[in-house]
């Protein structure tokens, strides 16, 4: 078996003198669906904050078989590696296709998505393609973001709870953008609190509680272990 | 009277457009580094330098072109091993390194060059009179500043919103870390700003140079009006630092040129009113009439006229 796309092993980061990941272990092979679930606070977001070189990372992380802790975030990002933020960071005083536009790493390689592409999976998004990012309700925004992020054509994209605060129809619309980019062989690290989305695409889950992973098995197994449910997921 | 209007109109606003090729580069640089620089001004004052020893080799032609590029040079050199190093340690000692730069940069022009100003003049092909309004005449050399300091302010507009690189550069304005996980290596961005930034000052200084003073204190003189029109401006808007400073050109210009005072202005009763102060002259005052304004900006609109950063 070949190297997975993405192994981190050991991992620590700290804020300051608080230590938030006790070491974390996981990986990722090419073209999987694999989803990061815990509580608030546990520290998901650090995790890829962690992997992205945003948080200063302790322990191995290798991306294709490379490492890449201490690397800086552009590095990271032009090796393959895409990051969509939980806050929606879009550039509000943009138009919808100047973000799109800024998510393309270069001018001159055309990656496996076009504008064309995205404006096919979120009609809302050509619409509104002309007017100031900061103006879209907050569905639209969480688009924009993974859009502007595939536009950089990465391997694998983690993507930080995308469904958070969203309308059903919006989650479904989200959860058809993640299958469109799992159909076109590209990785996905989801992080989620619930469970809707990630049973249902993951190839498989791990469970993180208090800066380590608690937990780790197919959405088959979770289902049945009523007990990891409780301890670690359900509020 | 309309002839005093006229010129000083045409004054007012090519001062004020100069002050805005400052007042731009330092807005940019203050977005990105969160501080003032308080070296800007002395990339204008080398600029002028630079201009008047290459004018005096090879040229003003040249010297246009290529003193701002060697300012700019200089100026992204200070910001990758001087301002990249401090910034780890906070704001503080940034404004620090960049107030004891412009000490440094007073000193070596003054080794250099000397104490007392010196001989930049105005090069021959643009030493006429471009036209004459009943009895007073308006030099060549002035419209050509105004030309230069429109056109930069054009590049600039088409340059920040019509290229990536200009979309790149206002999204890491505000979200460097978002435009880095993009893939953009925005320390670098952040360093061809401050030069471009730098070199906008230098071209500044080169055209301004043979129409003001060329001299050591040049940028000491310059700097505190460019803080005025920053504040007054709002921090960090573009579009307040181009009001401002053609506010601050216009108002200074207007003030000189009136040379009336007080008294001449409100009437003989104001002489009563006043008492001694009646009879200054509003030239006399015209240099603090900035600082008046800074002050009743902050009093009225602490954010400056356009801005909305929290201070
Ligand atoms: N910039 C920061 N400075 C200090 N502490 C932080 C910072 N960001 C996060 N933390 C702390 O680190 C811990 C982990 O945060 P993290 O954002 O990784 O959690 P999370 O699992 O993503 O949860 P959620 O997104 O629901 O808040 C939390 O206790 C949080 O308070
Ligand atoms: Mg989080």
């Amino acid at each position: 078996m070949s190297a997975p796309l993405l192994q981190v092993q050991d991992l620590h980061a700290f804020y300051g003198k608080s230590h938030i990941l006790h070491g974390v272990t996981f990986d990722i092979a090419a073209g999987e669906i694999v989803s990061m679930l815990g509580r608030n606070g546990v520290g998901r977001s650090t995790t890829i904050k962690a992997i992205m070189g945003d948080v200063p990372p302790r322990g191995s992380i290798r991306f294709r078989d490379r490492e890449i802790g201490g690397m800086k975030p552009h590095q990271i990002a032009r090796l393959g590696l895409g990051y969509v933020p939980e806050n929606r960071d879009i550039f509000p005083s943009l138009t919808v296709r100047q973000n799109l536009y800024l998510g393309q790493k270069s001018t001159k390689k055309t990656g496996r998505w076009s504008m064309a592409d995205m404006f096919k999976v979120f009609p809302r998004l050509e619409e509104r393609a002309d007017t100031r990012a900061g103006v879209l309700s907050g569905g639209e925004q969480q688009m924009l973001t993974m859009c502007r992020t595939l536009m950089g054509d990465p391997d694998l994209i983690m993507i930080d709870e995308p469904t958070e605060g969203l309308a059903p129809m919006m989650v479904e619309l989200v959860g058809k953008l993640l299958s469109e980019i799992a159909g076109r062989g590209i990785s996905i690290l989801l992080v989620e609190q619930k469970l809707t989305i990630a049973l249902k695409i993951s190839h498989r889950l791990y469970v993180m509680g208090h800066g380590e992973i608690v937990f780790s098995g197919t959405p088959g197994d979770l289902a049945a272990n009523a007990g990891v449910r409780k301890e670690w997921l359900e509020v | 009277m309309l002839e005093i209007i006229t010129f000083s109109t045409l004054n007012g606003v090519l001062y004020g457009m100069v002050l805005f090729m400052l007042a731009s580069g330092l807005t940019l640089i203050f977005s990105m580094m969160g501080v003032l620089n308080f070296a800007h001004a002395s990339f204008y004052m080398l600029g002028a330098y630079f201009g008047f020893e290459i004018s005096r080799r090879i040229g003003f032609w040249p010297a246009l072109i290529v003193a701002p590029i060697l300012v700019g040079i200089v100026g992204a050199l200070v910001e990758r091993f001087g301002l990249r190093r401090v910034h780890k340690f906070g704001h503080v000692p940034e404004l620090l390194f960049t107030f004891g730069l412009a000490f440094v940069i007073e000193e070596v022009v003054q080794m250099i060059w000397g104490k007392l100003p010196v001989d930049y003049r105005v090069p021959p092909s643009l030493d006429f009179t471009a036209f004459r309004l009943f009895d007073t005449t308006y030099p060549a050399y002035k419209m050509f500043m105004l030309a230069i300091a429109i056109g930069m302010f054009v590049a600039l507009l088409v340059v920040l919103n019509k290229t990536r690189v200009g979309l790149i550069i206002q999204a890491s304005l505000t979200h460097p870390n978002t435009v880095a996980m993009l893939g953009h290596d925005v320390p670098t961005i952040f360093m061809a700003v401050f030069g471009a930034g730098s070199a906008l000052a230098g071209l500044a200084g080169v055209i301004a140079g043979p129409a003001f003073v060329t001299q050591p204190a040049m940028a000491a003189l310059l700097g505190p009006i460019l803080f005025v029109v920053i504040v007054v401006g709002g921090l960090g808007s573009l579009g307040g630092a181009f009001a401002a400073s053609l506010l601050i050109g216009l108002v200074q210009t207007f003030a000189v040129a009136i040379n009336g005072s007080l008294a001449d202005i409100f009437g003989a009763s104001a002489a009563d009113w006043f008492g001694d102060l009646g009879t200054v002259t509003v030239a006399q005052i015209a240099p603090i009439i900035p600082y008046f304004l800074l002050v009743l900006v902050l009093i009225i609109k602490p954010t400056g006229l356009f801005g909305t950063r929290e201070t």
